[in-house]
């Protein structure tokens, strides 16, 4: 399937755009999107950290992820 | 774009206008309480030392609201407060701006402190918002590297 992910702050950097699209297994999981992620982008793996979000709730490395899914990556927060 | 969240006790609210502190003040004002915590985030002109030019704030907007307004609803189920309005600002600020308002009423203070405290903590680490530093030479994403 084909997936849509948003990227915000320092991750539209790293992806060049506010929005990348990707091709995963049907049944992929966080997990999954992230490795595959950390392939293309590796610069993903310096950040203090990262979390996925799908539909506006954080998600589980074991979360699987579905075709209309609202995918973003969020980077390390720093509001307030 | 604004976006505003109401329920009975809590309003929040995402902008890219100007913050106005008696908006927040007058929003959890009730006659049940005995007292008003307010926290008040500025954009400070220096950080470690090196002068700040301004900062841009950047918000994944529906998620950022949502995990306001859950922080919101677990102050109220922690602590015996009445309302709470935090109101969140994104684009570009100036020195002495405010990114941030927190305003809670309580029936007595210790309450209100304590929530307010939790508020601001919380919603540092949970949500979905992003500042970055303008300098004379250059940029940064806040928080972004270890």
């Amino acid at each position: 399937m084909k997936i849509n992910i948003l990227a915000f702050g320092i991750a539209k950097d790293i992806f060049g755009g506010p929005s990348v699209s990707l091709d995963l297994a049907n049944d992929a999981n966080i997990s999954n999107l992230k490795y595959l992620l950390e392939q293309q982008y590796p610069r993903l793996k310096k950040l203090a950290t990262y979390m996925v979000a799908v539909n506006n709730e954080y998600a589980l490395d074991g979360d699987t992820i579905h075709e209309r899914d609202e995918i973003a990556i969020i980077p390390p927060v720093s509001g307030g | 774009m604004t976006i505003i969240i109401l329920s009975l006790n809590t309003q929040i609210k995402l902008s890219v206008s100007t913050l106005n502190v008696q908006d927040c003040v007058d929003w959890v004002m009730s006659p049940e309480c005995g007292g008003i915590d307010v926290f008040i985030g500025t954009v400070r002109n220096a950080t470690k030392g090196k002068a700040v030019i301004r900062l841009e704030f950047e918000a994944y907007e529906k998620m950022a609201v949502s995990e306001m307004q859950k922080i919101a609803q677990q102050a109220i189920a922690q602590w015996p407060i009445q309302k709470i309005s935090i109101h969140h600002r994104t684009g570009v600020l100036q020195i002495g701006e405010i990114p941030v308002i927190i305003a809670i009423s309580a029936a007595h203070r210790d309450a209100a402190f304590d929530a307010c405290r939790y508020i601001i903590d919380t919603l540092k680490q949970t949500v979905p918002i992003w500042k970055k530093e303008i300098f004379e030479d250059g940029e940064v994403w806040v928080a972004a590297h270890p």
